[in-house]
């Protein structure tokens, strides 16, 4: 029966097909998960070669033949490395601290208290959302040097302590508490501050650990206003510091040993995202952007 | 009804509104005041007069025209690149069961990576220095091709790594916020479409893109905003001194002005941040009007 | 076009590493031509599995599916030539109502193609049909529940399908129009003649407008037969407990020498089941008021409906909350006494063996 045949060679075409789509799908996502990956396997790799071998390479290799750790020595000695990790930590913690106070006290007000003007502040933080950064740097800028505050941890934490953004976020899941608790809580007569440490704050736990992971990948990353605010390097940053590093730390032509230092600054971050990547990638889709 | 308690909640307010007041809100009035005060020495803080010369400046200083060109030519590249890539890698990942999740997790990896410690590693791969072309230049001669120092070469071979690298670092956003707008289409619409024998590219250009365009349109605009505001890519890429390598940008530039080899004058630095606010607005509306129009037809 | 399922079976890996899930067990069936058929079930029985085979979205593990003379069961969906509507419409929101019904016919390629005009007349007429031809130029979202569903019928319909499949076609929609659409889809159905088989959890649809029903549970067809026939004869107590409303009341009880207890009450006389202990089922229009009847319960409520009046009543051996009795209105319940007494209708009355739960002819002795 020639319905028979056509059946059977539409089924036998269809598989076909679908065949080379997965086949082609899985090629175009292989390639680019490789061209995300190659750097920092060139990275590492380049870390443990040693200064001659890597000078020696005229033609790179894609494997290490007397793979050392000298490298990742020289990135501590040579250069203060270490320094630059120790503030970075110092400035990460410190700006998300402070920062997390300041937000869980205003989304509070906002999502819980009723007071004159609410709604008329909330919309005019919503609109100072817009305003770039690139605007406001300048007098900030401006601002801590009139305050002597250039080359101080207080100069590089202050003007980052605010972020409207997470206040939203915040308020918003902070209002999905049903009402009824706040009102049970009054009659039990408890106090506005423990409600928000004893209630409030538990329940959105989630939220306040995504965002405090995104403020620590920001202030881990951030280069611009320790670039402007600090030009000594006991207070560098570790973005700082690898710009350092690369025009004048191990002589410019010590790759190996800039790779290692690379290799180090980049470790924690990664970790932290290896750990949290489900909470990283769902914080950031309800809104981040980058940096 | 809750209570009323006027003071409490503004108290609850303060630190925000303190920190948001002096490091925000004063300084969108100071950037205006500084733009136009010509003459400005901040060692003495003095000025001279009022008007226009600073824009003037700006606006006939050979590097703030180069960065202009430069980063008009980023912005043309990378955002229409960047989000087809996106697009078509969505697309990918949303079509297969298999190893999803290792993907999505590993085409995230740039967003938390260190912007300038990665871009070291971009430099070196496509350096040329005189005991090694570097890998680029290797996998160019394998394929017959002349080796080009793409760091201290000719212009297109630094616009070409900077356009490469950018695209690199703002995929994962795009394909993260892509993905979750495809796996949110409603599933039915699919299998309707598919009952119907809807060939595979009838349903991507009539169902999908319809479907996801609100958040393509999110993407291209905050893709426009990003790309006019780059600056650390091409720092990490080109060191700090772009003006000396011809490839500063716009943000770079109201740096520079403000600190660094040629720093020191506000005034020029805020009328530059200014322009520059000027083309992200208007770009902005336009992309805006576009996709106002584009969802009402 | 007939349907015919042959073995049918699909099963899901177990990701957990136990047993692989069997959504549809064995499923053998012949839906006659241009018949509507209801596929009924609580969920999780695989009535919605056994649709997305027959409509070619799932492949089926074993067993053969026929449309016809020929065998369909690896075609891909669109060369089956079935038309489907979902639960939620899966209406395009972007396109206009003629633009959503005209969308499969723009698909057809090569010596199918149609003119942009004969596309537009044969939208038009599939329409009309579900009677929505005013709101063509308007989008879903400016339409009613009601009205999209017909859109939805409307676009399956267009392509002349060879079978019409239906998933809980009527589930989104309040009670008024639910009624009045299921009206609608059996007129279409007639009107068209189209092989039909649609999937819903609620029995009372499924019983009033299919020419058969298949009543399914845990993927296991338990009986397939002509609504009334089906409701009379269930063919074991997860039946007899799924169809009807209010549902069948069931009671602990025993054979004995030709007799049928529920407790100490002899309620029925009957023959042909040997002594043992079973379930019997009492549909609630099978009680009749008697005040000499052999059912002695214990009255809790008389509700008064207009047409019947429900009386609610306990028993010691009952297995529901309460047993609800339908009766006449003309009927009067005398509301002062705490019992109340019934004499059984045979046909009304199901019993069922204790360890299989399946039911036990017998006849009624004289």
């Amino acid at each position: 029966m020639s319905t028979l045949n056509d059946y059977s060679k539409i089924e036998q075409q269809a598989k076909r097909n679908e065949k080379i789509r997965k086949t082609i799908t899985y090629v175009l996502l292989v390639i680019w998960a490789l061209v995300v990956l190659f750097p920092f396997y060139w990275m590492l790799l380049t870390s443990i070669k040693s200064y001659s071998s890597y000078n020696s390479e005229y033609i790179p290799k894609f494997y290490a033949t007397n793979p050392t750790f000298q490298n990742y020595i020289d990135a501590f000695t040579t250069v203060p490395l270490a320094k630059f990790f120790a503030n970075t930590l110092i400035f990460t913690f410190a700006t998300t601290a402070s920062m997390l106070i300041v937000i869980v006290f205003a989304a509070f007000a906002f999502a819980r208290l009723e007071f004159k003007g609410k709604n008329m502040t909330f919309g005019l933080f919503l609109s100072l959302m817009m305003i770039p950064n690139e605007l406001v740097i300048i007098t900030n800028f401006v601002t801590i040097t009139n305050w002597g505050l250039r080359n101080t941890f207080l100069g590089l934490i202050l003007p980052s302590i605010t972020s409207i953004f997470y206040i939203y976020l915040l308020k918003e899941n902070f209002e999905q508490i049903p009402d009824e608790l706040y009102k049970a809580a009054k009659v039990d007569g408890t106090s506005d501050l423990k409600y928000l440490f004893k209630v409030m704050i538990p329940i959105c736990k989630p939220t306040i650990v995504t965002i405090m992971i995104l403020k620590v990948i920001e202030c881990w990353n951030s280069y611009v206003w320790p670039r402007l605010i600090t030009d000594n390097e006991a207070y560098f940053l570790v973005s700082n510091g690898i710009q350092t590093i690369r025009e004048s730390g191990f002589g410019r032509e010590n790759i190996p040993a800039m790779m290692a230092a690379v290799v180090v600054i980049s470790i924690p971050l990664i970790i932290l995202f290896l750990v949290f990547h489900k909470k990283i990638m769902e914080g950031v889709s309800r809104g981040g952007t980058k940096g | 009804m809750l209570e009323k308690n006027n003071m409490k909640g503004w108290i609850y307010l303060l630190p925000a509104i303190v920190f948001l007041g002096i490091f925000m809100i004063y300084p969108l009035f100071d950037v205006f005041v500084y733009s136009f005060e010509e003459g400005y020495n901040s060692a003495s803080q003095t000025y001279f007069g009022v008007g226009m010369y600073n824009y003037s400046y700006v606006l006939h200083d050979p590097y703030f025209i180069q960065a202009l060109k430069n980063t008009f030519i980023l912005v043309i590249i990378t955002v229409p690149i960047s989000t087809l890539i996106a697009l078509l890698i969505s697309v990918g990942l949303n079509s297969i069961t298999k190893l999803k999740e290792l993907f999505q997790t590993v085409f995230f990896l740039p967003y938390v990576t260190n912007t300038l410690a990665v871009g070291l590693v971009f430099m070196i791969l496509f350096k040329k220095t005189a005991y090694s072309d570097g890998l680029i230049n290797m996998l160019i001669h394998l394929f017959g091709g002349n080796s080009v120092d793409f760091i201290d070469g000719p212009y297109w071979a630094k616009m070409f790594v900077l356009c490469f690298y950018t695209i690199w670092v703002v995929l994962p956003f795009k394909i993260l916020i892509l993905t979750s707008a495809l796996a949110s289409v409603n599933q039915d619409y699919y299998k309707a479409a598919k009952v119907d024998g809807t060939s595979r590219w009838r349903i991507f250009y009539k169902i999908t893109l319809p479907m996801i365009s609100p958040m393509l349109f999110y993407l291209i605009i905050t893709g426009f905003i990003g790309a006019f505001k780059a600056y650390s890519d091409a720092v990490a890429l080109f060191g700090t001194d772009l003006n000396a390598a011809g490839m500063n940008t716009i943000v770079g530039y109201v740096y520079d002005m403000l600190y660094g080899n040629g720093g020191g004058y506000p005034s020029f630095a805020s009328a530059a941040a200014l322009i520059l606010f000027a083309i992200v607005l208007t770009i902005t509306v336009i992309n805006l009007l576009i996709s106002n129009r584009s969802s009402t037809n | 076009m007939k349907i015919v399922l042959e073995h049918l079976t699909k099963r899901y890996p177990n990701r957990d590493g136990g047993d692989d899930v069997i959504a549809v067990n064995d499923f053998t069936f012949e839906i006659p031509d241009g018949k509507l058929i209801g596929l009924l079930g609580p969920s999780g029985c695989g009535k919605s599995t056994t649709l997305n085979l027959i409509s070619g979205l799932e492949s089926a593990s074993s067993g053969k599916i026929y449309f016809g003379e020929s065998d369909v069961t690896s075609l891909p969906p669109e060369n089956r030539g079935v038309g489907l509507v979902f639960q939620s419409y899966a209406l395009y929101p972007h396109l206009t109502v003629l633009q959503n019904i005209m969308f499969p016919l723009e698909n057809f390629k090569g010596k199918d193609k149609l003119s942009k005009e004969e596309m537009v007349k044969r939208a038009t007429e599939a329409a009309r049909l579900v009677q929505i031809e005013q709101f063509l130029t308007r989008k879903p979202s400016q339409l009613s529940g009601g009205q999209q569903q017909r859109v939805a019928i409307a676009r399956a319909l267009v392509k002349m399908p060879r079978v019409l499949l239906l998933d809980e076609p009527l589930s989104n929609l309040d009670a008024r129009l639910r009624l009045q659409t299921r009206e609608e889809i059996r007129r279409i159905q007639r009107e068209t003649n189209i092989t039909t088989v649609f999937v819903t959890h609620d029995q009372e649809e499924a019983m009033s407008i299919s020419d058969m029903i298949v009543v399914m549970k845990l993927g296991i067809v338990q009986q397939i037969g002509k609504p009334q026939d089906v409701y009379d004869y269930p063919v074991n107590l997860f039946v007899a407990k799924f169809l009807g409303t209010p549902p069948i009341n069931v009671f602990e009880g025993r054979v004995q020498n030709n007799t049928l207890y529920i407790g100490d009450d002899a309620v029925l006389d009957i023959e042909g089941v040997e002594d043992k202990n079973v379930y019997v089922g009492i549909r609630s229009e099978g009680f009749i008021l008697d005040e000499n009847g052999p059912f002695i319960c214990k009255l809790t409520a008389v509700e008064v409906m207009g047409r019947d009046t429900s009386v609610v009543s306990t028993h010691k051996d009952m297995l529901v909350e309460s047993i609800r009795s339908i009766i006449s209105a003309e009927n009067k319940v005398d509301t002062s006494s705490d019992t109340v007494r019934f004499s059984l209708k045979p046909f009304k009355t199901i019993i069922f063996d204790h360890d299989t739960e399946e039911s036990i002819p017998y006849k009624v002795r004289k």
